[in-house]
């Protein structure tokens, strides 16, 4: 805890503030709000009632309004201050009609006294309305959702880092005819967006019917150009003799590739991996497209099904958001570093 | 087994021929050293016979089989890397346990395999560490352990001793040597450096440019190079190499020095090169060469003395002992005409 304030209220020299400590430290902290408010407000705002959520002004904290068990009422009543010629108290409403309240003192619950809700603020606690999580999971199908996002990113990354390590070993360590040209190829696809091929992979997609089912996500995601260039780049590293050794070692050219070439590109590896995790899990267009049914939906895609054309759930859309961002940045957070000295690798060598 | 005869081996990357037909016989149970200058061919040549290139044109047969075509697995070889190429991410018993696995080895004789071959070469407490936790000579031994544990026909080092130290190089050398003696396998060995070759070799195989200059053993390649290559490279310090005319009472230098020659050699008219070993010169007042000393090197039981001719050729002499020799004196050294080495004009040995 001191070593982190110390490092925050590290200075230039060591000591007094000089003034480029003073911009360092409102340029940081303004970067910090920028980047790092959105996200906290989501999270905030994901934990409040629908209620609060259209609210004006809006809070920042999740608030709950307060309420009291009154005998000779069934359910909870809320509790209000109330501030008029009678003096301030805390009443509890039993109904409101336009702008009449019809309260009660919970000390004294057998007179009803008639209050001009202009007169009154309700009393309220920081409080987090779970069911905003709870429900979807409970009432709707969001397991189900997450169950299929999890099946496609697991799938889609397994076969994206087997099939790309091929070829990245075909393109960085065989001599043949016309490799330069592939790479150009392949690393040409990079500049072609998905809107553009969407049309065709979808005739593609329904033609060997696997419209609205998973491995119709996960098949044309597969192959990615970025994966292969970063593999080709890192094998490039791997010594050539390596591979002559296991040549003379009677290994086939398959147990070099699965045995040598494959653990030694694991750094690597694991930079993909990272990355297709999270471009599948983020993935929304295709999923889209792709999948119609409720029981195939995908968690980004279950999500949009929040979103009617009349009626915006934001409680629920706000709440699986958090949900759906929790994976992508656990994942950064704890494999940050392979990330930076996997993007460091791709660079000229 | 591992006798490998190569018939007119050529290859060429491109326009740019490496090797320009070799032909070599290496016989059982012999170490034969390729050296020569960097970029002369000699790992080139190796990689052919082990199978991982394949040359242009020209045939490769071990043990009276043509091999040319057969992949390097199959060959029956085993190589040790200059950079040892030990699997980084396998310990040492996984590095030496590869290759037997590959061939569907029982179990019990791999591990039987690799104990042999880890007390053979004393790295039993390594087995469990990877090669990033081993020093440099324990790498070397690991390597050749990997090499032994195959069995192979005939042992293939390429530039094995070039990454160790000064001293660890030495020891290796003779270590080395003892494997070839205690195994009795065909060995190859390449390496630049001569003295590695000298010491180590049955025969040495002397590379230029793609060509073979000469293959002999050690002392007939230093007592009589065939051209004056090998007898520049054989040897050091290196041969004391001067042009000169032939002339009725032995060779002139281009200072006036009249140089005899032994009786019996028949000089052709025109330019020769004469060619005399540092140790064979001696200090003789009535000797034909008179040098001006520009350095003296006293290493204590021996001298190198640099020094010029009056025809501005340089001289270098090993003396014994320390004679007391200042710079710019002058020396009039003499030598037995029987140790001269006489080349042509196309620079091949006379006599």
């Amino acid at each position: 805890m001191s070593r982190a304030a110390a490092f925050l209220t590290r200075r230039r020299g060591g000591a007094g503030w000089h003034w480029t400590d003073v911009v360092t430290f409102l340029w940081l902290g303004a970067g910090l709000v920028i980047i790092f408010g959105p996200a906290l407000w989501l999270v905030l705002s994901s934990f409040k009632s629908p209620a609060q959520l259209s609210e004006f002004p809006p809070t920042l904290l999740p608030y709950e309004a307060r309420t009291v068990e009154v005998p000779g009422y069934d359910r909870p009543l809320p509790l209000y201050i109330v501030t008029d010629e009678g003096g301030t108290r805390t009443l509890a409403e039993v109904r409101r009609v336009g702008t009449v309240a019809q309260m009660v003192d919970p000390e004294a619950p057998d007179e009803v006294q008639r209050i001009d809700i202009a007169n009154r603020t309700p009393v309220r606690a920081v409080g987090f309305s779970w069911s905003n999580y709870l429900d979807p999971f409970l009432r709707f199908d969001f397991l189900n959702y997450t169950r299929n996002s999890v099946f496609v990113t697991g799938m889609a990354t397994l076969i994206t880092l087997l099939t790309n390590s091929m070829a990245a070993f075909a393109l960085s360590k065989y001599e043949f005819r016309g490799r330069g040209a592939v790479l150009v190829l392949i690393v040409a696809t990079l500049m072609i967006p998905l809107s553009v091929i969407l049309v065709p992979l979808y005739s593609i997609i329904a033609g060997v019917g696997l419209v609205n089912t998973l491995w119709g996500v996960i098949l044309p995601t597969v192959a990615t150009p970025t994966g292969v260039f970063l593999l080709r780049q890192y094998m490039l590293t791997i010594p050539d003799e390596l591979l002559e050794a296991a040549r003379m070692d009677h290994a086939s050219e398959w147990q070099i590739y699965w045995r040598i070439v494959l653990p030694l590109t694991a750094p690597a590896l694991a930079v993909l991996a990272i990355f297709s995790v999270v471009w599948r899990w983020n993935d929304f267009l295709w999923p889209l497209i792709v999948l119609s049914r409720q029981e195939v939906y995908t968690l980004q895609v279950g999500l949009n099904a929040y979103a009617g054309e009349l009626n915006v759930q934001w409680h629920y859309l706000l709440a699986m958001t958090v949900i759906t961002m929790v994976p992508v940045v656990l994942v950064f957070v704890f494999l940050q570093r392979f990330i930076t000295a996997g993007i460091a690798g791709t660079g000229l060598k | 087994m591992g006798r490998i005869v190569l018939h007119d081996i050529r290859k060429a990357y491109g326009a740019v021929e490496v090797l320009k037909g070799i032909d070599l016989a290496i016989d059982e149970g012999e170490l034969v050293v390729f050296v020569g200058p960097s970029g002369c061919g000699k790992s080139t040549l190796l990689r052919m016979i082990a199978g991982l290139d394949r040359p242009t044109s020209g045939r490769v047969e071990i043990d009276g089989a043509d091999v040319t075509a057969r992949s390097a697995a199959d060959r029956g070889l085993a190589m040790v890397f200059q950079s040892y190429a030990l699997y980084p991410h396998m310990s040492v018993r996984q590095n030496l346990a590869f290759g037997l696995q590959n061939t569907r080895m029982p179990r019990a004789e791999i591990d039987e395999r690799i104990a042999e071959a880890a007390r053979m070469l004393e790295i039993e407490p390594l087995l469990e560490r990877r090669p990033g936790q081993l020093s440099g000579g324990q790498r070397q031994r690991v390597a050749i352990g990997r090499a032994i544990v195959r069995r192979p026909t005939a042992f293939l080092l390429d530039e094995p001793l070039s990454n160790l130290d000064a001293e660890l190089r030495v020891s290796m050398r003779a270590e080395l040597s003892g494997l070839h003696a205690r195994l009795g396998a065909t060995m190859i060995h390449v390496t630049h450096d001569q003295v590695e070759a000298m010491t180590m070799a049955d025969r040495i195989v002397v590379l230029r440019a793609g060509i073979v200059e000469q293959v002999d053993t050690p002392l007939a390649l230093y007592n009589r190079p065939a051209n004056l290559f090998v007898a520049g490279f054989i040897g050091a310090p290196g041969m004391n190499l001067w042009p000169g005319t032939a002339g009725p009472g032995g060779v002139e230098l281009a200072g006036g020095a009249v140089l005899p020659v032994a009786a019996g050699v028949a000089l052709p008219a025109g330019g020769v090169t004469l060619g005399l070993r540092p140790q064979h010169l001696r200090l003789d007042p009535a000797g034909p060469l008179a040098a001006k000393v520009t350095l003296v090197e006293a290493l204590g039981a021996e001298s190198v003395i640099h020094a010029a001719l009056a025809g501005g050729q340089r001289l270098l002499a090993v003396l014994p002992g320390q004679p007391q020799l200042a710079r710019g004196s002058t020396v009039t050294l003499g030598y037995d005409p029987a140790a001269l080495h006489l080349f042509d004009g196309a620079g091949q040995r006379l006599g």
